[in-house]
This record gives structure tokens, sequence and C-alpha cells, in this order.
């Protein structure tokens, strides 16, 4: 295994270090480290951070190879710095068994850029009618403890109250993709004066906060751990603020898109906009910022949601939602966090990487924990970015295999260098190396 | 002009008087001639691509651009001419290498207009898409009020029905507004959208207050199946509470005339009696439809303005 | 006349100095518009059909073409009426719909078209337009008479022709016949559209009517 010397990096943007990585671990950190056949990598300039964590991708496989695979989702991820992806359970066949959950697995140890950590479905078929065979999937090689429906609602709050419940078994969390059905119907986006004027029909915010607001209230009185998806509205932070000011154990996760744009990019009627939550309000981006700064928001989940040319290129109603998140989260990040001062490098890792690998219970695993400092004998799951560089985004460029990018075409600053996993290099030069 | 007409507001006050003047003109140089065809647009080629069955839009555009010597292709969804699961960007690019100068869309996705746009040399003209917008309409009526009024400018209009689900209602707003109309829509809160607060018009539930203060009212078609989505409780309280009938007709200023943008439900928003009444201008709006749209044409399609 | 090598100084008393380039001054342009009356009243006196010189004009319909053929028109009849006590029939025929130009120049606002009562059929229609260049414009007046009725004939009357013709066509009536090149502009201004009376040969484009072929 390539020993690895990373000269002059500056972890959490703190002082420039040598790190050495031997073995998978990180083996020593220091000034002017002697490391005799250690490949160099010239860090000056770059900060380290620890391999990002993502609690919401889909990677498409199984079903729609054509829009993304477990392969070329896993080198997206890597090329945005990341070492560990939850993959979404919305698959076809969808992942509610262990068949099926450790079938992901493996593919993602095949491709070996990634840990791939499958998410169950929390109801049978994503129905939301009964409980999917949690224990099992639990129990299997795939050792799932996020469970989601993500893209549904578990909108029957006795199955979500049931749910919650049977989770705590085995540690698990429901990660609850929130948005009530019956206020959502025929919805294209974000409900306000832009649909009105679009004539699309409006995705009022309320759908999204009723069911924080339950689900909050369940997990308190069960006293279990409830996760929310995406979160996308000044609402839902307020709510998740007093939840946890009463110390209901929830989580919850903002998308890059939810903390850059709003739902003026409708105006174009360009699908690559179209996302669900839907893109909100300037004053919603400002409460999510606000939220993720102060911690009441706990991570930034991608929610990328590759798609294919014809699944985009269409009318508005027609085309799916959902956009690529991997490549561009931390650039994303940088951009509304960093650099306008709000999160400092070790609140993004704290928000891309400590914490969410926490909620997926990712960071007690020894050699195969995520998430861990960036300290000797930890991992060494690394991502150096030069947080300088500026980039324009060429969809075309993307490793996904999708192209429904909603920053094409914009300047973002960051790039990512290198990214380690487990002390392997899966991302050299800002190239994926396999 | 821009090169697109989607929606109302790619009118400024000066284009949308133009497009008013121009079909003025042309009723003018038409009335009471044998031959009722004009050579000015011979050669080119008007796509009407209607994915939406709209008989009367459909056959008013048609009649316009062969009014002005232009060769139509009818492309309908219904029929076999779009094959099915053929994507709307395959079927413009499909009358892109056909050549089209101008293509005619309805469709029942807002924004598809748009999206074609992007494909497509030619203009485009929006027939109607979804819930947005149906600017030719919104010319027709305001040259229909111009007709029977003298003018638009502080005309006061109320627009009656369903706000919520109309394209009639968003281009007649910001249309009528460009052009200094004041506009007040009346409808159960259930079926104005969450945002009309940042529209240009006043909002009211209460038809019997608006109606003395009106020059025009604008009767929008209520479709019954919202009933069974609880946007009202039955046809029986909605024709009550917004249906116009003689009675309420009654209580409009003198002179102040009825319109309907058509297919009507007499007795559910309009009562017969007022459909037939002089006030009416359903027949006017029919025969403005086709000057109105042969004047779009003409200023979209013949070329560059000097 | 020769004068038009020296700019006129003779130009309306409203206008103060004429403008660069102008070969015809407002007493010319009246000048001309009375010689025309007169030789459409002699037109009319010989017109066999109508019998004598009142039937004749009884029987002529002038048609301007917009913009400035309009007031023209108007014109030219006041002063037949001036002259023979016959009041004429005026109509306005706008053409822009018959151009067959469009592409090329674009689309511009149109102007009325406006038939006497009756219509034209029968009548002696004299097409009335400021300047005759390349007969592009005559043509398409021809071809909206030819939607509007049965004429028993159609004459034209111009008030400067500039030559340069590129269809087989003529007037009947002239003004002035102004040689000019190709690269040079011919604008007649009117009081009624412009503000002034007189007729400008320019290198460049000015406020008027600016004519291409
Ligand atoms: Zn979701």
């Amino acid at each position: 295994m390539t020993s690895y010397l990373i000269k002059g990096a500056r972890p959490l943007g703190g002082d420039p270090v040598d790190i050495h990585i031997t073995d998978g671990r990180i083996s020593a950190i220091g000034n002017s480290l002697d490391a005799t056949g250690a490949e160099v990598v010239e860090a000056a300039g770059l900060i380290a951070l620890p391999g990002l964590v993502d609690l919401h991708t889909h990677l498409r496989e199984p079903g729609r190879e054509d829009a993304e695979t477990v392969e070329t989702g896993s080198r997206a991820a890597a090329l945005g710095g990341f070492t560990a992806v939850h993959a979404m359970a919305n698959t076809d066949p969808v992942a509610d068994t262990a068949g099926v959950v450790e079938q992901v697995w493996r593919l993602g140890q095949e491709a070996g850029l990634v840990d791939v950590v499958p998410v169950g479905a929390v109801t049978v078929g994503l129905k939301g009618e009964r409980l999917a065979e949690l224990g099992a999937m639990a129990d299997s090689a795939a050792r799932v403890r996020v469970f989601s429906d993500d893209g549904h609602c578990v909108a029957d709050p006795a199955l979500m109250r049931r749910a919650l419940e049977y989770v705590k078994a085995f540690d698990g969390v429901v990660a609850q993709h929130a948005e009530e059905p019956r206020l959502t119907v025929g919805a294209q986006m974000h409900e306000g004066d832009r649909s009105a004027k679009l004539g699309l029909t409006g995705w009022p915010a309320a759908a999204e906060e009723a069911i924080i607001a339950r689900d909050v209230l369940l997990a308190e009185h069960v006293g279990a751990r409830l996760h929310v998806c995406h979160v996308s509205t000044a609402g839902s932070v307020e709510i998740l603020r007093w939840a946890k000011s009463r110390g209901v154990q929830v989580t919850a996760e903002v998308t890059p898109h939810h903390l850059l744009l709003t739902d003026a990019c409708a105006e174009s009627y360009d699908p690559v906009f179209k996302v669900n939550p839907p893109l909100r309000t300037d004053a919603d981006v400002e409460a999510l910022r606000a939220g993720l700064a102060d911690g009441t928001i706990d991570a930034v989940g991608t929610d990328h949601a590759p798609h294919a040319v014809e699944d985009k290129e269409s009318e508005w109603a027609q085309a799916r939602p959902g956009m690529l998140g991997l490549e561009q989260a931390l650039a994303v990040v940088i951009e509304t966090m960093v650099e306008p001062g709000r999160l400092d490098w070790a609140g993004v890792a704290d928000r891309m990487s400590v914490r969410p690998a926490a909620i997926g219970r990712l960071d007690g695993l020894g050699i195969r924990s995520q998430g861990r400092p960036i300290a000797p004998g930890e991992p060494a799951n690394l991502v150096l970015v030069d947080p300088a560089a500026r980039a324009t985004v060429d969809p075309a460029a993307l490793a996904s295999r999708s192209r429904n990018s909603p920053y094409a075409g914009r300047e973002l600053p960051g790039r990512i260098v290198a990214t380690f996993l487990r002390g392997t290099a899966t991302v050299l030069d800002g190239k994926a190396t396999r | 002009m821009k090169r697109h007409l989607l929606e109302a507001a790619d009118l400024d006050r000066d284009d949308a008087t133009l497009v008013l003047d121009t079909a003025a003109q042309i009723d003018q140089a038409l009335a009471g001639r044998e031959v009722k065809k004009l050579p000015t647009l011979r050669g080119r080629t008007v796509v009407n691509l209607f994915y939406e069955d709209s008989t009367r839009t459909r056959i008013s555009f048609e009649l316009a651009a062969k009014r002005l010597s232009a060769d139509v292709i009818n492309f309908s969804a219904k029929g076999s001419s779009v094959s099915k699961g053929e994507s709307l960007k395959d079927t413009a690019l499909t009358l892109e290498a056909m050549g089209a100068d101008a293509v005619v869309v309805r469709h029942s996705s807002s924004g598809a207009p748009h999206r074609l746009a992007n494909w497509v040399r030619g203009s485009v003209v929006n027939a109607g898409d979804g819930t947005h917008e149906h600017p030719t309409q919104a010319l027709l009526d305001a040259y229909t009020i111009r007709q029977r009024l003298g003018r638009v400018e502080g005309v006061r209009v109320a627009i009656v029905g369903d706000v919520l689900h109309s394209r009639v209602a968003r281009s007649n707003v910001g249309l009528l507004h460009t052009l200094g109309a004041e506009v007040t829509l009346v409808a159960p809160p259930t079926l104005l959208p969450v945002g009309v607060g940042s529209w240009p018009a006043e909002v009211s539930y209460d038809l019997d207050a608006v109606l003395p203060k009106v020059d025009v009212v604008m009767m929008l078609r209520v479709q019954a199946e919202r009933m069974n989505a609880s946007f009202f409780p039955s046809a029986r309280e909605y024709s009550r509470r917004y249906g116009l009938d003689a009675r309420r007709m009654g209580a409009l200023p003198d002179d102040a005339i009825v319109m309907h943008p058509g297919p009507m439900n007499r007795g559910m928003e309009i009562a017969a009696e007022v459909a037939d009444s002089a006030r009416s201008t359903i027949v006017e709006q029919v025969a403005n439809g086709v000057s109105t749209r042969m004047a779009v044409l003409y200023l979209l399609l013949g070329g560059a303005p000097q | 006349m020769a004068s038009s090598a020296q700019p006129a100084r003779n130009a309306a008393p409203s206008s103060g100095d004429p403008s660069p380039g102008s070969v015809l001054s407002a007493a010319d342009v009246a000048r001309m518009v009375d010689r025309m009356a007169h030789q459409l009243i002699e037109r009319a006196a010989t017109d066999a059909d109508a019998g004598d010189t009142t039937a004749g004009l009884a029987n002529l319909v002038l048609v301007g073409i917009p913009t400035r053929g309009a007031p023209l028109a108007r014109r030219l009849a006041a002063r037949i009426e001036a002259f023979s006590g016959v009041t004429v029939d005026v109509a306005t025929v706008d053409i822009t719909l018959y151009r067959d130009d469009l592409r090329r120049r674009g689309v511009r606002a149109l102007e009325p078209t406006e038939l006497p009562a009756g219509g034209i059929d029968d009548r002696l229609v004299v097409l009335v337009d400021d300047v005759l260049y390349s007969g592009r414009s005559v043509r398409a007046a021809l071809d909206a008479l030819r939607d509007l009725g049965r004429p028993k004939a159609v004459q034209l009357a111009v008030l400067v022709d500039r030559g340069h013709r590129e269809l087989p066509i003529r007037a009947d009536l002239v003004g002035k016949n102004l040689p000019t090149s190709r690269t040079q502009k011919v604008s007649v201004r009117l009081v009624e559209t412009d503000g002034v009376d007189e007729v400008l040969v320019t290198e460049e484009r000015v406020a008027g009517r600016v004519d291409e072929p």
C-alpha cells in the first residue's frame, strides 16, 4: 500500500503541517516529517478536512443505471471530497430487504472510491403501508442504520411512530422526507409569488413544516432519533430549533442547492431547477444558512439526484425532480458559508463529516470509521481543498453519468485537489485515480 | 417587439398598442371585402402545435395565418402527427428541420412554450400553456374593450372566477395593467393563488360589491371538477355567489360590457340571458381573435422592425 | 428646375432656413401640386366615357399611398376643387401588407385603408405617391387594388420621379423628375407629416420619407 506524505496542508484551516499516511491510517502529523519512501503530495495553501460524509445520495443502481451507477456516483463523490455516502433506498427494486442493501453495499466495495452505506426503506416498496424488514437490513453485511422512504414521506402518523420506535432496537434513525402529500398534489415549485405568476402548482412551506412538527413531537414522545432530510424553509428551522431546545433527539440536513438557489430559478422553466422539496425564497435561504451556522441544522446532505437527459429536457411538469450535488457540495458551502464568514473550516468539517457520520453511526467502526478527527492513529480519510481556486461548472466535465447540474455556467470557489479513503488516494491533482 | 410572444410581459405598452392598432387597421382594410386574403406572409410557414384540444383557438390561428397567405401545418398531439412518446424537444427539432417560421403552441404544461423557444429558430407564439398564460386571448380581449369602450386606459375591469387555474386571467392582468386599466380579481379565496397579492390588481371576494364599479366584467370558465377538490362546496353555491345572472347584470353601469373567453358553462358562471344580451361581447371576441392574431403573426414574422 | 443645384432660398416661412440638401422649396411643391391638379382636370375633360369635365372628375378617385401619398392626394383634391368647383373622392390604400420586402425591411405600423362609400369599381383610380423609385410600392398598390375592386382604369401620379426603376412601371403625371444616383436619398417632407414642405436629396438618411428600392 502506498504511503503518502502530505506536505504543508492546513488541517481545518490551522497552521501548515505535514501529514504522514501509512497502512490506511494517519501515522504522524508534524513539521518536516521524514517519511522515506512515501509519495509526496505538495499541499501548500491547501486546507485538509476529514473525508466528507453524505447522508443523502441517490446512486440509482439498481434500476436506473442510465442515470447513475454506484461506480459513477462513487467517482463523483470522491471528486467532491467525500469518503462515504449514504445511498438512498428508492432504487428499482427498492432497497427494502437485506438482499438489496447488501447488493448496493457490495457494488460500493467493488468500486472502492467511497464507502457506500446503504439506506434501508422504512416501508415495503416505499408504499407507506407497512414496515420493511428493518432489523434484517440492520443485521446484514450492509449494517444499515439510516432508514428512509426518501422521495416519499412516511405520511401515516401511526406508521411513522412505529418506525421511530422500532429502529431504537439497533440504534437506527428514521430520515424523514417531510412532505404532507395531501398538500402537495401536483406540486411543481415553492408556493408563493413566483408560482402564482408562473402558473405552476405550489408546494407550500407548511407541507414540510407540518410533518416536521408532527415528527419531532412523535420522536419526543417515544424517545427515538429522528433525522429530517433536506430542510428547506425558515419555518422548519424554527421548529427544529424549538425541538432541540426541548431535548428532542432530532437532527437535520440542508442541501447545497437550498443554501444557494431560490425559486427565481424556476422563471426559466428549465427543469434542471426542479427539485423536491423545491427551491424556496431568499428569506428561506437566509434562515437555512443561519440554521447551519448555529448548528440547528446539523449537516449538509447533497440529495444528489442524477436524472437521464430525457427526464430533464422536457416540460417542467413532466420532468423529474432532483439535481446533482456531490461534486459541487463543498464549493457551495464555501461560497455560502465560509466566504461570508458564517462557518470556519472546523465548522465545515463538523457539518459535512463529523456530524453526518455520527448521525449514520459511522464514527465508531475502527478502521472503517468516518468523520473522525485528523489525528495520528485515525483512519486516513482526508480531503485537500484549494480554497482560493475558482472554476466555472461545466456539466459535461462532471463524473456523474447525468448532467442535471443546477450550477452549470456558475463560477464557484474551492477546488478539490485530493481525496484519501483509508490511505488510498481516490483523487489526486483533481482527478479520480480510477 | 420581441421574437416570441410567450406571455403578456413580452409586450410593453408600445408593443401592445402596436398590436391593437395593427389589428384595427387589418380589420378596416378587410372590412366589406370579398377577398379576405392578404399576400403578406406568402412563403412563410406557420405550425400549429396543439398538445391540447382547442378547436376554437386552433381555427382562429389557422384562419389568421391563412388570411396572411402563410402556409399552415397543423400538428396535433391527439392525432398521429406527434407520435406517442416523442418529446417536446424532438418535435421542436422536427419543426426546425421543416423550416417553421412560427410555431403556435398550445400545451397543458405551464412553460412549455418557453422551453420550445430554446429549441427553435422561428417565433414561438403561446396559444395557452397550462395554468400560465394565453397572451393572444388577452390581446383580443383588450382589443374588444377598446372597440366597445373606445379606450383601455383607466377602464375598470373585474375578472371573475377561477383565477388560480386561469391562464386567461394571468395574461389579462398583465396586459390590462400594461395598458393602464384597473383590474379587480373576484373569486372565492380558494380560487386565488397564494401569491396574488403581488399582482397589479385588486382582489375582492364579493362580486356584488364590485359590479357597480366596473366598466367590464370578464367571466372565467369554472370547471365542475374543481368542486371535487373542495375549491367550492357545490356548483349551486358557486353560481349563487359568483355567477353572473340577469339581476347582477342589472347592477352594472349602463355601458358596461360582459366578456367571456369561452367556452361557457351556461348556468354556472354565466346565465344564458346574460351571455346573449347586448352587453355581451362573446361573439365579437371570437371575430376579434382572428384579426388580433393576424396582427401578432404579421408583427412577429414580418421581419426585424425598422 | 436648374435651381436645384443651388439650395433654394425661398423656403416656407414657417420653417426658417431650408434643411441641408433641400432641392425643392415649399413654393416649388405648391407649384408642382397646382400643375398636377390642372393636368388632372384636363385629363378629366378628355375622358371620352365621361362626357364632360365635371362628370370626368366625379368619376375620379385619388388614392393616396401612405404615408405621404395620402396628404398629397388630399391636396390635389383640394386644388382641383378650387380650380374646377368639383369635389373629388379621395381614398387611401395602405400597401404594407402587400409589400414583397418584409423580410428585408421589417415590419412597420399599418396605416389606414379608406375607400369611397361606393367602392372603386368602374372608377378612374389615380394612385398618388410622393416618390417613384423602384416601382415596387406601386406594384404593391396595384396588388392591393386588385383585392379591393375593379376600377375602370388605374393611373399613377407622383410628386417626384427619381429614376432607377426595377419594374416596368411609369407615372402618368410627374411633378418633377429628379435625376439621382442610387446612393442618394430623396426625401419628400410635407407639412401634414413633417411640419414643412420641401424635397431633399442627401447622402445621409434624414427625417422624412426615406426611399429604398
Ligand atoms: Zn427527499
